[in-house]
């Protein structure tokens, strides 16, 4: 493993799988127990540094810290020296004189976590940076494919929405695409990025033409905003033609499953009845984000390799 | 004091001594002597005249912690330059003859090189309204060259009004090509890499659209035009299409981009934040052979120095631009001098010639020949070094190259035959 | 000690195939020895299985776990009683992450009746520090609270930096510390044998 987690190519088959069989023997380990707790980073500090809301990304961090008793911080942007000027490496080099073993990082700018990793010791996870990636979101995606249908290799994912601004979009499509799975990616061409020809993908228009041979949908979160600039005409138009309802949901084979990162718009890009149906790994996808978590900080945190 | 060179060789060619008196060339043979002359040795240096930059952010007034007047100057004269155009974008703006008059006397003051103000198009850069362009042209400063560069003049009608109006001042409009409305929140070149690293992309076609649209402006009202960093392989076509039809029409390309591609941003890492941005493989071989064919007519450095704040921090809050200056001339050998596409004579043309032609300026740009004003510059050809951002002459320390190895060093600089530079430090 | 301590051994084999499978089935009869003399779980009926009900073997992955195995199977062959076995991974545990890294984990896995009030007897290849064995203890509290907690190891080649010691032990091997002692087993390694080496560095 690398000392960082900035983007899912940080990652080859090797390390991705490291993390998905840790992920899993900490699942298993904890199963059934009573004290959900280890001691592994007893004495670690990790501060989750959040320069965008996210509660349940940071809620989901702190927790799997505190399960392997890593003392945390939560720092964030409002309310703190931030809101007052001070810039990313001032505060980087601030937390880590207070000794931070590992920084977690949610940023509205893309690259952000790099900059970070430049200039402190200690490790630096990115929690979301901009429109870049947030590879702990697509770790727990493919923690969470493997746990239902058994397998990554050779999986057909249809990724669906907004593929320019998704940095869980980006993530997947690298980690899915080294774990072997087959990615599509379905979306208006004005979601698309111009240069995704360079993307291990193919890019389909089309949901209705290839949600019959998908293995996995996932639905990503679309900003009602980009209606005003243009990127389609209208909430209710976009729905029609890329959202997923149960006409839609018919079309899959009986073993597929519907997935979202959250927060979901409920009735845009998916309707109430496919979020609530049994295909949707929605709640598991919560669960299994503290284990791979717990799975990454133990990685990059435990010390160097032997 | 008069100046003796020994064994220089003009343009790359045979090796003649040089005499330098009341700032110009006195004469030019061999074995010459002059009793009481400093004598600088030119043994294995090219002589080009005086190199012309008609891009500079010199940044007084306004942000004087990153560059001055007088450190900018310095930077020049290392770099080989004996004239430079500071841009409009200061605060103030450069917009009245009030401004351009300070900035003409502050170079004069430094003493380093000629310090030529570019005016503003636009009152404050806005582009709505024209600045008193007249003014600026009678002015101390003389200013031939007008430019809202940081921003394009959008408005096609006030884009072809300046076209006109300058005509009647033997100014030229020099144009940020960049339509607005497609780069909103640009952050890089839209491509491939854009497309991974999540960083809002900047079209081409944004660029070449403004470029289009002003060849057919300049040629419908029979103005000169001239074109700032052009970028993009799709700008060199359009430019050799305009200059086929005989419009009058002349552009720049930047160190820059002749040598680095949007790889540069993989690392985030905002000293290679640039506007135009750094573009392709595809684009730098364009640009390339555009100024080895004479359809861009001039390197220009938009030598752009920001405070450390100002780039060390997140990429999407860093300010666009890179150090040029000090490492110009040395880009220029690199790509185009080693690589075979360019001899020194055609490098004189495109880095002193041509610019100093566009900026309507006397005495700079002239051939290496007695009589001529000795705007000069020395030049090892064979000297490579590792360039150390934090040597440099300039106050910032933007410079994209740190850690690159470079040819060709700047061994002496002569303007108006007085020594700015000598052995590769600045004089003064 | 069962054999003298004069010397470090010198590197090379120390165990053979069939020294390893004596030596287990020496320690699976010291189990059963003991859990005859011990009588089961009070109020249990001592006499149906000689107490060995009580007993859970946990092995300490990785080789301990495929060691408790063969001793399961040893004292089933010996004495027709089918022994409870499971394994607990301490990696998670262990207070030497920062010097030696991380490490891929082993499985957990404990029997469906669990540990509460039964002997766990752990197991592991090689006591030397004992701090492997101190983890496990640790790991152990986590998981439930047995009767009493026992130490079987394959070779114990002293060095120890903690208050542990075997309650079994297969082979006492005076080694100096730089040494390296490594067990090979067939399910792990594809040969049984004991091996030293000069180690270098340590």
């Amino acid at each position: 493993m690398k000392r960082h987690l900035l983007e899912a190519a940080d990652l080859d088959l090797a390390d991705a799988t490291l993390v998905l069989d840790t992920a899993a023997q900490i699942d298993a380990a904890l199963a059934g127990r009573e004290v959900k707790k280890l001691p592994t980073l007893r004495g670690r500090t990790v501060v989750n540094l959040f320069y965008e809301d996210s509660t349940r990304t940071r809620i989901s961090f702190e927790l799997a810290a505190k399960r392997l008793s890593a003392d945390v911080i939560n720092f964030s942007a409002k309310g703190s020296s931030v809101s007052k000027g001070e810039s990313l490496k001032d505060t980087a080099l601030t937390l880590e004189a207070m000794g931070s073993d590992a920084i977690v990082v949610r940023h509205g700018a893309s690259g952000a976590p790099h900059r970070l990793a430049q200039w402190v010791r200690g490790s630096v996870v990115n929690a979301g940076d901009g429109t870049h990636e947030h590879p702990t979101q697509a770790l727990l995606d493919a923690y969470t494919i493997r746990q239902r249908l058994g397998r990554l290799d050779g999986v057909r994912v249809v990724l669906v929405g907004d593929v320019l601004h998704s940095r869980v979009a980006r993530s997947n499509v690298w980690l899915l695409s080294t774990l072997g799975a087959e990615v599509t990616v379905v979306a208006p061409p004005t979601l698309v990025p111009v240069g995704v020809g360079s993307w291990p993908v193919r890019v389909s228009y089309d949901l209705d033409a290839v949600l019959p041979e998908a293995d996995v949908v996932m639905m990503l979160r679309v900003q009602a905003e980009r209606m005003n600039a243009s990127f389609f005409p209208s909430a209710r138009e976009y729905s029609r033609r890329y959202g997923l309802d149960a006409r839609r949901m018919e079309l899959l084979h009986d073993d597929a499953i519907v997935m979202h990162p959250g927060p979901m718009n409920r009735g845009m890009e998916i309707a109430a009845e496919v979020a609530d149906s049994v295909r949707s790994t929605i709640v598991e996808q919560v669960g299994n984000g503290v284990s791979v978590r717990m799975a990454v900080l133990y990685l990059l945190l435990g010390g160097a390799p032997e | 004091m008069t100046y003796v060179i020994k064994n220089a060789r003009p343009y790359g060619e045979d090796a003649v001594d040089l005499v330098l008196r009341n700032g110009a060339i006195a004469s030019i043979g061999e074995d010459l002597t002059v009793p009481g002359a400093e004598v600088v040795d030119g043994a294995g240096l090219v002589l080009l005249p005086g190199l012309v930059d008609l891009h500079t952010h010199l940044r007084e007034p306004g942000r004087e912690d990153a560059e001055t007047v007088e450190t900018g100057s310095r930077a020049a004269a290392l770099g080989g330059f004996t004239a430079v155009h500071a841009m409009a974008n200061t605060d103030p703006v450069a917009d009245t003859a009030g401004v351009v008059e300070q900035v003409w006397r502050l170079g004069q003051q430094a003493g380093l090189v000629d310090v030529v103000p570019v005016g503003a198009v636009t009152v404050g850069l806005a582009g709505s309204q024209l600045a008193e362009l007249g003014a600026m042209a009678d002015s101390a400063a003389r200013v031939r060259v007008f430019s809202d560069d940081g921003h394009c003049v959008a408005d096609p009608a006030l884009m072809r009004r300046a076209l006109e109006y300058v005509k009647a001042l033997g100014g030229v409009v020099a144009q940020h090509a960049e339509e607005p409305r497609l780069t909103v929140g640009a952050q890089m070149h839209e491509g491939d890499r854009s497309a991974r690293l999540g960083l809002t992309g900047w079209p081409a076609a944004a660029e070449e659209a403004i470029i289009a649209r002003d060849v057919l402006l300049a040629q419908h009202v029979g103005a000169r035009l001239h074109v700032c960093h052009v970028s993009t392989a799709g700008s060199v076509e359009l430019l050799r299409w305009a200059k086929s039809r005989g419009v009058q029409v002349t552009a720049e390309v930047t160190p820059h981009h002749l040598l680095l591609t949007d790889a540069c941003a993989e690392g985030y890492d905002p000293v290679f934040k640039v506007n135009p941005p750094l573009r392709t493989d595809a684009d730098v071989e364009a640009l390339r052979a555009g100024l080895a064919d004479g359809t861009i007519d001039a390197v220009a450095t938009d030598h752009a120095p920001h405070a450390v704040e100002d780039k060390e921090c997140e990429w999407a809050m860093a300010r666009p631009g890179m150090l040029g200056l000090e490492q110009a001339l040395s880009v220029v050998v690199d790509t185009m001098v080693e690589t075979g596409r360019l001899d020194w004579r055609a490098l004189a043309d495109r880095m002193s010639v041509r610019p100093a032609a566009i900026g309507r300026l006397a005495g700079h740009g002239r051939p290496v020949a007695v009589g001529e004003p000795a705007n000069l510059v020395l030049v090892d050809p064979a000297h490579r070094s590792t360039v150390d951002p934090a040597a440099l002459a300039s106050r910032s320390r933007n410079s994209p190259y740190a850690g690159r190895e470079l040819p060709g060093r700047v061994v002496a600089t002569f303007l108006r035959g007085v020594p700015t530079v000598l052995d590769g430090k600045a004089v003064k | 000690m069962a054999e003298p301590a004069l010397g470090a051994p010198t590197p090379g084999a120390l165990m053979s195939a069939d020294d390893v499978a004596r030596v287990v089935d020496r320690v699976a009869h010291q189990l059963i020895e003991r859990a005859a003399a011990r009588g089961g779980v009070p109020g249990a009926d001592a006499a149906a299985d000689g107490g060995l009900s009580d007993l859970v073997l946990v092995g300490i992955p990785t080789r301990g776990a495929p060691l408790a195995r063969r001793l399961a199977s040893r004292i089933e062959a010996f004495t027709g009683t089918a022994i409870d076995v499971g394994t607990v991974d301490i990696t998670l545990y262990r207070d030497d992450l920062r010097l030696r890294g991380v490490r891929a984990l082993e499985d957990t896995r404990l029997p469906d009746a669990g540990i509460d009030g039964r002997l766990v007897v752990l197991v592991d290849d090689v006591l030397f520090s004992g701090r492997s064995v101190r983890a496990a203890l640790d790991a152990l509290r986590d998981l439930g609270r047995p009767r009493a907690v026992q130490l079987a190891v394959l070779v114990d080649r002293g060095h120890r930096e903690l208050p542990i010691r075997a309650d079994y032990v297969g082979k006492n091997v005076p080694t100096s510390r730089s040494q390296q002692v490594k067990v090979k087993l067939v399910e792990t390694d594809g040969v049984d044998q004991v091996v030293v080496s000069d180690g270098a560095g340590a």
